[in-house]
């Protein structure tokens, strides 16, 4: 049964990304994106990490690429044409990177012999919100409110970069009131 | 796979099933409910005139659904355009599941005793969030498919209103977790059943529960926060291109988004199925203390309902920019005031909570 839905999802996983690559539309490969996203997050839900899962889909799929879909709209980018593309070196480099992965997969594959033993889901409370929160908050406390104040920083440097302008000009808020 | 397992998944199948259908049956006469009470505050009838008093008018309205012509607009995006009623309606029907609209009853006469819930996980409310985030996608990617200005406009507005107020509803739901230190729906119903029933979480957090209310409202798209199909400036927003059968799953996906909310405050911050007393009179575990549970969720949840309606029959919509202004300027600082002041309670009266 879970071999059967593991395969349903990595088959999506895959084929979602594979999606992404191809489409030429850029809202198709968005879309693609999502699925993959919803697809990989299935996945975390079967590794018995339900946090994790819930995460994805409310980060990725909920608000990164709903900003991404919105500017795609708001930009109504066109259908990308056929054309030879233009760094034509990247298809060596690429062709040369996968093989290395391949390689890399390849040589797991064969050496490594005995997969860790999977813990059970009713008896691990690895994945839990609780064991995750009281991790985060006492263990991890440093990393976490370093990564807030890096986040922090990112918003402000956007509104400062969104308004390049100076501050909000008297007659615009003149206008809006 | 034995037998356990095999009974047990076609037991999730049926429980699946019959709260769909609960669901289907709520949302039909929600939108019958709507038609009369809004012709009530309006002074006149509403439809009365399909079976006793207009109750079979959702039946017939179905049919209409079903039999009209379905246009598909010549230069839109076919995949797209098809696609996203059914992930609007997907969405909003997959939260359905995580509710617990009673507590565990035992059967009369036997000894199984089965939970009133579909399906119980430690992530409950994690879970309803990130499904409600990707219902967006439907109204999106209908305003993009359609081809349409009017339609574009809407689902932009549509967009951009739902992640501005999903954030204040997040924050408003904090309180809570605080409150109950889970995420998981059942137990948080489950610790508001002290004090005979009536330990709700709206006494603890009010303003949270304030905030809920008016981001929920803004979540669904509904008047005042109705500007994605503001009907006098985009014609009919991000539907103006969707007939027929198509047409009727988005007004399903709304109906079902509202009630969706309405359960969620009913769970968070009025009790859940717990009936004030129920549990001295019945007796806890009994099937009548279960069943006057469940109506009592019910009656809750059609409390909310009733008060969109309401709403929708009392106040004018609001003006884009000021809708802006309100959701960042004075919903969300007012969440965040919410959670600071019910952190501080919890830190300096541990036992009161």
């Amino acid at each position: 049964m879970l071999v059967l839905l593991f395969i349903l999802f990595g088959a999506m996983a895959i084929g979602c990304a594979l999606a992404v690559v191809a489409q030429r539309n850029p809202l198709y490969s968005a879309i693609s994106l999502i699925g993959v996203f919803v697809s990989l997050a299935c996945l975390y839900v079967m590794l018995a990490a339900p946090f994790i899962a819930a995460v994805q889909v409310i980060v990725y799929a909920g608000a990164i690429m709903v900003l991404v879909v919105f500017v795609i709209m708001l930009l109504n980018v066109e259908e990308e044409e056929h054309r030879r593309p233009r760094l034509r070196f990247l298809v060596p480099t690429a062709v040369v990177l996968a093989g290395v992965m391949i390689a890399e997969v390849a040589f797991i594959l064969v050496t490594v012999q005995q997969s860790p033993a999977i813990p059970g889901s009713s008896t691990s409370d690895v994945g839990l919100t609780q064991s995750i929160g009281s991790a985060l908050f006492t263990r991890y406390l440093l990393p976490f409110e370093i990564t807030s104040i890096l986040l922090l920083m990112a918003i402000v440097g956007a509104m400062t970069l969104a308004r390049r302008g100076g501050l909000i000009q008297p007659r615009d808020q003149a206008k809006r009131d | 796979m034995d037998t356990q397992t095999v009974i047990d998944i076609l037991l999730k199948f049926v429980a699946i099933t019959v709260a769909f259908v609960v669901v289907l049956f709520v949302v039909a006469y929600t939108v019958l409910a709507e038609r009369r009470v809004l012709g009530f505050i309006q002074g006149r009838l509403g439809p009365n005139r399909v079976g006793p008093g207009g109750l079979l008018q959702p039946f017939a309205d179905l049919l209409k659904f079903i039999l009209k012509e379905d246009i598909v607009p010549d230069k839109s995006t076919r995949f797209v355009y098809f696609l996203a009623p059914v992930i609007a309606t997907m969405a909003a029907l997959m939260t359905m599941i995580v509710y617990p609209f009673g507590p565990e009853i035992r059967i009369p006469f036997t000894d199984i005793v089965i939970p009133l819930v579909v399906a119980h996980f430690d992530i409950g409310l994690l879970y309803v969030l990130g499904v409600t985030s990707v219902g967006v996608y439907g109204i999106m990617l209908a305003g993009w498919s359609s081809n349409n200005k009017y339609s574009l406009m809407g689902g932009l507005r549509a967009s951009s209103q739902m992640i501005s107020y999903e954030l204040a509803l997040g924050l408003s739901l904090i309180g809570v977790i605080l409150l109950a230190g889970t995420l998981d729906l059942a137990q948080i119903v489950e610790l508001q059943s002290g004090w005979h029933g009536f330990r709700w979480f709206i006494f603890f957090h009010p303003l949270g529960f304030v905030i809920y209310l008016i981001a929920a409202i803004a979540e669904t798209n509904r008047v005042p926060f109705d500007l994605p199909e503001a009907e006098t400036e985009l014609v009919a927003g991000f539907h103006t291109e969707y007939s027929a059968m198509k047409f009727a799953l988005f007004f399903l996906a709304e109906y079902i988004n509202m009630f969706t909310v309405s359960m969620l405050a009913t769970t968070l911050f009025l009790g859940g199925w717990n009936v004030p007393f129920a549990e001295d009179i019945f007796g806890r575990g009994t099937f009548l203390f279960g069943l006057v549970s469940a109506i009592g969720f019910l009656l809750k949840v059609i409390f909310f309902l009733f008060l969109y309606i309401w709403l929708r029959g009392t106040l004018p919509r609001f003006r884009f920019d000021q809708l802006m202004n309100f959701g960042w300027k004075i919903l969300l600082p007012f969440a965040l005031l919410s959670i600071f002041i019910t952190a501080t309670l919890i830190f300096l009266f541990p036992n009161l909570f």
